[in-house]
């Protein structure tokens, strides 16, 4: 197997998260492996009305840990957010900006659904008062493209810079297309990943009407079962993941700490309905294909794969006939943990944090656990890492996101 | 005096609420845009901020040909204070 000259690999040196279960890396990472659950009865609003009452909801986030008050009064929350992980991120891999021609950093940052908070207060005063009560800030807030915007704005980044959007897959995508970046020579170092903030009542009340949600409002800890037969809907997060990417030659250049490299990136599309996800998974199977052939890895060198696992019963079905349908007898020795069994489902950052987890799964040789698996499902058949954390060798994980659209993408990460 | 005392006051709460600037930066003279780190999204921002505190001085709301007049701390008190006194 030959490997792709420097130039042309690409490896992560820098992980940021905000989630429900941790407001940084480590905590995040240590909470993964402890089984610990983000999930809670919601308070951001009044529930009372709603079927779903519960969330990964984050408490006592401060956005001016990341941005002077006057620029987090102008930004939504998933921009605060956004920029929380991207700071984390970057001092992570001590990148100076200052050192860095500006034409080569980019930025791929999306969000599923953008500022939801902002769009909802200011319809309101649209009805409530007219027109002229409209904020300034409302276009600016809303767009989900501002949250790469407003990092590229900190730190002087000029080069590729745009959002993808795919719902609860835009964050993979974002990473994805960061490696294409970088792997084209567009780019010497990309910061990627996804942010969602849609913890609010008009986001909700759509999910809740879907009936895409759990109901399981007495018992919000084991709301999220992915795999579990008594699993009844996902349970929203919300937070960010944010991963500094560069070129193996620019990372050894200025001596930085690799973390693990990114070999590979598949994206497909089901084309077959607008929310439930392929039967047979023939559109996951595409993007896992794809990104396998992007890497230049055989199926059975994955170890590990960071599941879609949303705990709904279609999602966690397919999913896993997918990996059955792709991986045949490796399925049986490949280990898939769904991560949204404690943060909850952060739809377009999922990819982020997930692929966060992935890097550092690698790094630690520990596997996270999906917990409040008790009850099997004979439709979910595969080595879930029930309710505790494995020690494992890894080499090769994967992270796989699917998003409403029938849009999927897989990542791979491995060791260097 | 004491009342065009109190419309100062608030709105130099305002200009620092919105624009995270310090109070002794606020002076009659001080520009939103070039003294105060304004930008133009921020004075629409300001001059709603400003109908919503002194609607009941100003008796509705500021015309936008009065609103592009306003471009100093000392406009604005100014301002509301004729209206008021109107």
């Amino acid at each position: 197997m030959s490997e792709l000259p420097d130039n042309q690999r690409v490896v992560v040196t820098g992980l940021g998260a905000v989630t429900p279960i941790g407001m940084d890396v480590d905590s995040f990472f240590n909470g993964l492996l402890e089984g610990k659950n983000g999930i809670s009865h919601v308070d951001a609003f009044d529930t009372e009305k709603f079927t779903c009452k519960i969330g990964g909801q984050i408490r006592d986030f401060d956005p001016t840990v990341a941005m002077d008050p006057k620029e987090a009064r102008r930004n939504d929350r998933f921009v605060q957010f956004t920029m929380a992980a991207a700071k984390e991120a970057v001092a992570h891999s001590g990148i100076d900006f200052e050192k860095e021609d500006p034409d080569r950093v980019g930025v791929f940052v999306g969000s599923g659904i953008g500022g939801m908070d902002t769009m909802e207060k200011n319809a309101q005063k649209l009805l409530e008062s007219g027109p002229r009560k409209v904020s300034p800030f409302l276009i600016p807030a809303l767009i989900s493209n501002m949250a790469s915007g407003v990092i590229a704005i900190e730190y002087g980044a000029m080069g590729p810079n745009f959002s993808i959007v795919s719902a609860c897959a835009t964050g993979a995508h974002a990473i994805g297309e960061a490696l294409k970046t970088l792997r084209l020579g567009e780019a010497d170092v990309m910061i990627c990943g996804g942010s969602e903030a849609s913890i609010t009542p008009l986001a909700f009340a759509g999910f809740c009407s879907m009936k895409a949600m759990s109901t399981n409002n007495d018992d919000p800890k084991g709301a999220s079962r992915p795999f579990d037969a008594g699993r009844d809907g996902f349970v929203m997060g919300e937070g960010a993941g944010i991963l500094v990417l560069e070129t193996l030659e620019h990372a050894k250049a200025r001596g930085a700490d690799i973390i693990c490299e990114i070999a590979g990136y598949g994206a497909s599309c089901d084309a077959n309905h607008i929310t439930a996800p392929h039967p047979e998974g023939k559109g996951l199977i595409s993007a896992m294909k794809r990104a396998l052939n992007s890497a230049k890895i055989n199926s059975d060198q994955i170890d590990y794969i960071n599941a879609h696992g949303t705990s709904t019963p279609y999602n966690d079905k397919f999913e896993t006939a997918a990996v059955r349908g792709l991986y045949g007898d490796h399925a049986n020795k490949l280990m898939m943990s769904s991560t949204k069994s404690m943060t909850g489902h952060l739809l377009g950052a999922a990819g982020g944090i997930e692929s966060v987890a992935c890097a550092k799964m690698l790094q630690a040789g520990k596997v996270a656990p999906t917990i409040n698996l008790s009850t099997p499902d004979p439709d979910c058949d595969l080595d879930y890492v029930p309710n505790e954390a494995r020690e494992a060798k890894l080499s090769v994980t994967m992270s796989n996101s699917l998003g409403f659209g029938g849009q999927n993408a897989s990542l791979i990460f491995k060791t260097l | 005096m004491a009342d065009e005392k109190t419309i100062e006051q608030r709105v130099s709460e305002i200009i620092v609420n919105q624009l995270n600037v310090n109070e002794e930066q606020i002076t009659p003279g001080a520009s939103f845009l070039d003294d105060l780190g304004a930008d133009s999204l921020d004075t629409v921002e300001l001059i709603m901020a400003f109908e919503e505190e002194f609607k009941d001085e100003i008796n509705g709301e500021i015309p936008e040909s009065d609103a592009e007049k306003l471009q100093t701390v000392g406009d604005v008190i100014k301002y509301i204070n004729e209206k008021a006194g109107a």
